[in-house]
């Protein structure tokens, strides 16, 4: 596992060989019936770094996310661009908090989904897939079928599953809340070893997470939802955020997500 | 443990009909006891084997076919809009119809033969196959579509590898319950003019009043309808591999 580089590992889709893109959130506005999620929403989400967008529960991260998919039937105003202008579709993966993973497909083909659903598993992309699942301890689980898997293993093949797609954007939308502490704690670190490059964009309503995982932090609070001011935790990833440092930030972040709900 | 309740309570329930039988005192042409019966099964084997393999033909047929329908009817629905529209509204029609009011017209289009028993049991399974399959089709997890969608699914690659799999336990429900009625189909076909099969066979007793006959008859019917149940039953467990039978832990 030391020294795996997922870019090297599986050179899949051209999409990679592009940098990824920035991407801007220009003057957003959408609506749910009778709610407003969003109104003149600006952001900024840099390229080639894993930006965390914090919140609580119900304030728009997911579809935040879905925004930026292009999801069927999800209309809004303003602009949403990637910063070299390239069209959204094809280029973002997308990592939900259920694993969804396929009980009738066995755990290699669940990695190569995409590549299957789009028609192009070749022989490379099925030893990329192979290489992936060592890379993340699965060495061997290939054939079998996920019903044998736990919350974690499944979670992780999930992760592999989004890598594959080799995306330059990768939208995770609480990946980790499914899973206790400890699992949490090494997908963690799983996803920073082997995401490399790409920009990706993790909602989260973890404080803590935030912290190990991003290089930027943005708090979204209120109704419509609104981006704090970004934070930019010290240090490499992943963080060892039992330092007294970061309990003074998780206290202000924390500070910031009650904000708006009062004491 | 299972095979010794089931003998203990099928023996119980033969018991409990001689004793009915022989207490009442009930005269043979009412209702036989269970000896009688198994002595018409015994003497009248070679008969209702023919008359019953007729029977089993048309209830395969009809399965295969009103399945196959069925199956065929939800696709097309599921895959075009357009033609859902126009489906729908006859499969809503033909259901306002009682099916069985239509057997003996049936018998005057495809005759006496097995043609005619076989529409019958494909017009009501191929109903509750649709139904089930269908529903099954629509209710894929929407996250499951939306990972496609962003994934850049081909359609049809959807359809295969996300949403037939996930709809499948809900056709099988719809055809284990078609398993269960194909039997009425083909019998009520049969009772409306043929000149073989079970139900032909029972006619033709109930006129004479061989009631021990009849029962025989349906005995055979009964068998073949459990046989048929437990092999489809058994088959659905085994393409629906990934699916737990959380229902009977060991």
């Amino acid at each position: 596992m030391p020294g795996f580089r997922f870019r090297q590992t599986s050179p899949v889709t051209p999409d990679v060989t592009r940098p990824a893109p920035a991407i801007h959130f220009d003057n957003v506005g959408f609506s749910f019936p009778g709610k407003t999620v969003f109104s003149g929403l600006n952001l900024f989400v840099e390229s080639g770094l894993c930006t965390c967008i914090l919140g609580p529960s119900g304030c728009g991260k997911s579809t935040l996310l879905r925004l930026i998919s292009g999801s069927a039937g999800l209309t809004f105003t303003g602009t949403i661009r990637f910063g070299d202008n390239s069209r959204q579709q094809g280029r973002t993966a997308w990592m939900a908090q259920q694993d969804l993973l396929l009980p009738w497909m066995s755990i290699r083909d669940n990695v190569l989904l995409g590549d299957r659903l789009r028609g192009t598993v070749t022989v490379g992309k099925r030893s990329a897939a192979n290489r992936l699942l060592a890379a993340a301890g699965l060495e061997g689980w290939g054939e079998k079928l996920p019903g044998v898997l736990s919350g974690g293993m499944r979670q992780r093949v999930a992760l592999l599953r989004t890598l594959m797609e080799d995306r330059s954007v990768i939208l995770m939308d609480e990946p980790f809340s499914a899973l206790d502490a400890l699992t949490r704690i090494k997908l963690q670190n799983l996803t920073i070893q082997l995401i490399q490059g790409a920009t990706v964009l993790l909602v989260t309503h973890d404080p803590m997470e935030a912290l190990r995982v991003a290089d930027r932090i943005y708090v979204l609070s209120g109704q419509p939802a609104r981006p704090g001011a970004v934070i930019t935790p010290p240090g490499p990833r992943p963080r060892d955020v039992s330092d007294a440092a970061f309990a003074r930030l998780n206290a202000q972040l924390l500070d910031q997500l009650l904000g708006e709900d009062g004491p | 443990m299972k095979i010794i309740r089931f003998l203990t309570l099928v023996g119980g329930l033969l018991l409990l009909w001689e004793l009915v039988v022989d207490v009442a005192g009930l005269p043979h042409y009412i209702l036989p006891g269970p000896m009688a019966v198994a002595r018409a099964v015994y003497l009248k084997f070679a008969i209702l084997l023919v008359h019953g393999f007729t029977t089993l033909i048309e209830i395969l047929a009809g399965l295969a076919l009103g399945t196959g329908l069925g199956a065929f009817c939800a696709l097309t629905m599921i895959v075009s809009r357009p033609l859902k529209q126009w489906v729908l509204p006859v499969l809503v029609i033909s259901q306002a119809i009682p099916v069985f009011a239509l057997a003996p017209i049936l018998v005057i289009w495809f005759g006496y033969g097995m043609a005619s028993k076989i529409a019958m049991a494909v017009l009501i399974i191929f109903f509750p196959v649709t139904a089930a399959f269908y529903d099954g089709l629509r209710r894929t997890e929407p996250d499951l579509l939306e990972l496609a969608r962003v994934m850049n699914a081909r359609p049809l690659a959807t359809l295969r590898l996300i949403k037939i799999p996930s709809a499948l336990p809900a056709f099988a429900s719809g055809l284990r319950t078609a398993t269960a009625v194909a039997p009425i189909g083909a019998v009520v076909g049969e009772w409306v003019g043929a000149s073989s099969g079970l139900g032909y066979f029972m006619l033709h007793a109930n006129a004479r009043m061989q009631i021990d006959l009849m029962f025989a008859a349906l005995f055979l019917l009964s068998v073949m309808s459990l046989i048929l149940y437990f092999t489809i039953d058994h088959l659905l467990d085994r393409i629906i591999y990934w699916q737990k039978k959380e229902e009977n832990p060991k």
